[in-house]
């Protein structure tokens, strides 16, 4: 058997948080609007990549910068990032596979990450992380059916005086309760706030 | 003095004095003030000034570490008072610029401070219940200046301890006054500074690298990322300091993706540096040259750890390596390299500028300086603080941090992040030195303080620790990759009320075997929250397990993406790519490390 089929069939993301979405290209999830072709993420995957501020080129600075430009790691930009740094595809996505903030599917339109380190557990992030979850239909992180929302565990936003933390759409909101947690996100979801 | 230094020097007091020529405001922004509400604040201001038609300057600077008061805003006009607004609001924005901007006087009612002056019924900030007792060094800068702009920075002492290096101490000079102030390492394991440089300097390789770890990883600890955000220009005059007194030729900060804040300010101080010839080839027109760069890393905990920053550096999963050979002899793309944690490098430039004597005199003998904790949890005043080695603990909490928030008694402290221990309230007396904390068993570590009050469970606490401390397993060995889980488990048990006889015993087993037989401090620490928290409160795992009184523990949710667990399970990474080993550059090109 080649070192291809050997492999086994299932995505990296079919066994963890993601829900939706197609490995490639990303075309199926509902998040994505008309997605975007193969050829396009490439280029844009290419050009972030060769645009990015570090002198130093690595197979992690390219993944980093494609997944800051496209919101996740498509066939493409993995294929891209290897070939930046003179690295085999397989070897990029060891690299990929090993750091939990790389998604290989497109995210949800919303993203809402929740503290779980040990100043916001003890101030009493687990009631909103497991009300935020119930809230959304969902077990704990993840994307909603609909694509509005992705929600992810933090292990420490770096605010911990503010905790219970959180962020919406990548912007820090500190001293949070579920309550105030289910309207911003609300206000979030509905187009008020955020990005 | 070089005339290059004397030349900065002369433009940034021009601009210093230029800058308090007119009314000054300056917002906490960054992460802290993100957290507290600060963007809204500092654009309210914006507006009341521009209608108000004030011809005033707003800089927005780092956290002062008061992050109770947050948001913090600081209001400055020349000849008249300077005070400072905690818990600003938007809505109080205009009567600051009217009565403070315009008019020159404080609104001493909204007032949390004065400074460098008094206003009747407000406090001087050096009086406040939070800021007795310190003593500030790496945080020098914090709040005062805008980390943007170099010459903020070199206004106030910056760049003169790389001066006085370069013209007046020489290479070997600069490594014995470093040596001689007593510096230890502030990343964790409080190694003495001067004699890792000296193993650095002692390789005589061409290429040589200073890596500066701001990989943070510790949930509880912010000091790393805010010394990045207050003031990035005293870590690279660290760096630098640090690659002149070795005699290496590159510096990288290494920082974890995502923390956009300090991120982009140390980008932006080090192309400043580059514009005003403090680096690159003839640093302020000596002829001993430095390059440096920032270096991201993804989500790893285990990357902090000295040989794992350099394989994320060289790109690859951050994975610990086998030592010997140390990173001295072989480092990153194999060069001789030196780490050091950003606070520790922080304190170069204020040692070499005023001499090791002067920072021998703050702090204890065998620990010396000042120490940054940061306080979170059950406490009044959670935030920064920088104090001299040899206060109490108790001091730290109780007059510095206020204690509880509503008066309960407190029950222990967290330190030294997720391979650390627990602190009973009843040694609160304990002073703040490296090896009196080491002793009792709680590490200082890198200065996270969590407070924790009567109600609090220790065993849910201790769970959560865990949790982190197996997701976070590189999976490289097997005692740290299977022990974690396994002590997981049995804490998972103990705290749904399911331990079984023997559990206790079953963890010390698994915690010893993980301490002699892990690769790294991860696997090797990874017991010490179990065993410190077992040592102080075992009584609250034995209720648990045999029946009796112990705190209510809630359900807990943890992440599912577990680095190797989760992923793998789910197929591996390359399944759904076609195996492609011919899109290999250039054998060249890889052997150079990718380094364009
Ligand atoms: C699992 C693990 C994680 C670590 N994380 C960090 C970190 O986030 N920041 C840091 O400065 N040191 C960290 N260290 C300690 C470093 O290995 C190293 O000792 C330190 O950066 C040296 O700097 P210093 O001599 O200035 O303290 C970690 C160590 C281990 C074992
Ligand atoms: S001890 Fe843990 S973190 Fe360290 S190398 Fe082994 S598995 Fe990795
Ligand atoms: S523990 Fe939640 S922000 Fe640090």
């Amino acid at each position: 058997m080649s070192g291809g089929e050997s492999w086994g069939a299932a995505h990296p993301a079919a066994g963890a948080a993601m829900s939706g979405g197609e490995s490639r290209g990303g075309a199926a999830h509902p998040a994505a609007g008309a997605a975007p072709s193969g050829a396009e993420l490439r280029e844009r995957a290419r050009r972030a990549i060769a645009e990015q501020p570090g002198k130093t080129v690595t197979v992690l600075s390219s993944l980093l910068a494609a997944q800051d430009e496209l919101h996740y790691l498509p066939f493409e930009a993995i294929e891209e990032a290897a070939m930046s740094a003179g690295a085999s595809v397989n070897e990029a996505w060891g690299v990929a596979s090993f750091y939990p903030n790389f998604r290989f599917t497109p995210p949800a339109r919303h993203s809402v990450e929740v503290c779980w380190g040990p100043t916001c557990h003890v101030l009493g992030a687990q009631p909103i992380l497991q009300g935020l979850a119930r809230h959304l239909g969902l077990d704990g992180e993840g994307d909603t059916e609909d694509g509005s929302v992705s929600l992810k565990f933090n292990t420490c936003l770096g605010v911990c005086p503010h905790a219970p933390a959180m962020s919406f759409d990548h912007q820090l909101a500190g001293r949070m309760s579920l309550d105030a947690a289910v309207s911003r996100l609300e206000r979030v979801r509905s187009g008020e706030q955020g990005a | 003095m070089t005339e290059a230094y004397e030349a900065l020097r002369m433009r940034a007091a021009e601009r210093w004095d230029a800058l308090h020529a007119k009314p000054w405001i300056r917002v906490g922004t960054g992460l802290m003030g993100e957290a507290a509400g600060a963007p809204e604040v500092l654009a309210a201001l914006r507006e009341a000034v521009a209608r108000s038609g004030a011809d005033a300057a707003i800089s927005e600077v780092g956290t002062r570490g008061l992050c109770y008061a947050e948001p913090l805003v600081d209001v400055f006009v020349p000849g008249g008072p300077r005070a400072l607004y905690g818990n600003a609001a938007p809505e109080q924005a205009a009567v600051i610029v009217e009565r403070h901007v315009r008019g020159g006087e404080a609104v001493a009612e909204l007032a949390l401070a004065s400074v460098d002056c008094d206003v009747a019924g407000v406090p001087r900030l050096e009086d406040l219940p939070m800021m007795r007792r310190q003593v500030r060094v790496a945080l020098r800068n914090a709040g005062e200046i805008d980390p943007g702009d170099l010459d903020q920075y070199v206004a106030r002492g910056g760049f003169a301890g790389l001066n006085r290096a370069l013209s007046e101490l020489g290479r070997e000079r600069t490594l014995e006054e470093v040596k001689n102030s007593g510096l230890r390492g502030r990343g964790g394991a409080a190694f003495s500074t001067g004699m890792k440089w000296s193993f650095l300097a002692g390789n005589p390789a061409p290429e040589k690298y200073i890596l500066c770890n701001c990989e943070e990883g510790d949930p509880g600890a912010f000091n790393d990322k805010t010394v990045l955000e207050t003031d990035p220009f005293t870590l690279i005059e660290g760096c630098v300091i640090a690659g002149y007194a070795t005699g290496a030729s590159n510096g990288i900060v290494f920082i974890r993706h995502g923390h956009d804040a300090p991120i982009d300010r140390t980008r932006a101080a080090i192309a400043a540096c580059y514009e005003n010839g403090l680096l690159g080839s003839g640093v302020l027109g000596s002829n001993f040259s430095f390059e440096m760069d920032v270096s991201l890393v993804g989500e790893s905990y285990v990357a902090g750890e000295e040989t794992a920053l350099m394989e994320a550096i060289e790109g690859k999963r951050s994975m610990p390596r086998f030592r010997p050979p140390f990173p001295a002899a072989y480092g990153v793309w194999g060069k001789p390299s030196n780490i050091n944690n950003i606070k520790t490098l922080s304190y170069a430039p204020e040692i070499v500028r005023r001499g090791a004597e002067w920072f021998k005199e703050i702090g204890t003998e065998k620990s010396s300086g000042t120490a940054i904790a940061c306080l979170s949890g059950d406490i009044r005043r959670p935030g920064l603080v920088e104090v001299p080695f040899g206060v109490t603990v108790r001091q730290i909490v109780e007059e510095l941090g206020g204690g509880d928030p509503e008066g309960k008694g407190l029950k222990f402290l967290q330190t030294g992040g997720p391979l650390g221990g627990v602190l009973p309230a009843e040694q609160f007396d304990m002073t703040l030195d490296f090896d009196e904390m080491a002793g009792a068993g709680a590490m200082f570590g890198s200065g996270g303080l969590i407070v924790c009050n009567e109600e609090r469970s220790v065993v849910d606490l201790t769970r959560t620790l865990l949790a982190f401390d197996q997701m976070e397993s590189c999976g490289k060995c097997f005692p740290c990759r299977l022990g974690m889980s396994h002590l997981l488990e049995i804490l998972e048990r103990i705290a749904d009320g399911t331990g079984r006889d023997g559990d206790m015993e079953l963890m010390e087993r698994v915690g010893l075997n993980m301490r002699g037989g892990s690769l790294c401090g991860h696997g090797q620490l990874g017991y010490n929250p179990v065993a410190s928290a077992v040592r102080f409160f075992g009584g609250e795992f034995r209720a648990r397990l045999e029946g009796g009184e112990a705190p209510p523990i809630g359900s807990f949710v943890g992440p599912k993406a577990t680095r190797r667990g989760a992923q793998m399970s789910g197929g591996t990474p390359t399944a759904s790519v076609k195996v492609d080993f011919v899109s290999r550059m250039e054998p060249a090109a890889a052997a150079a490390g990718g380094a364009r």
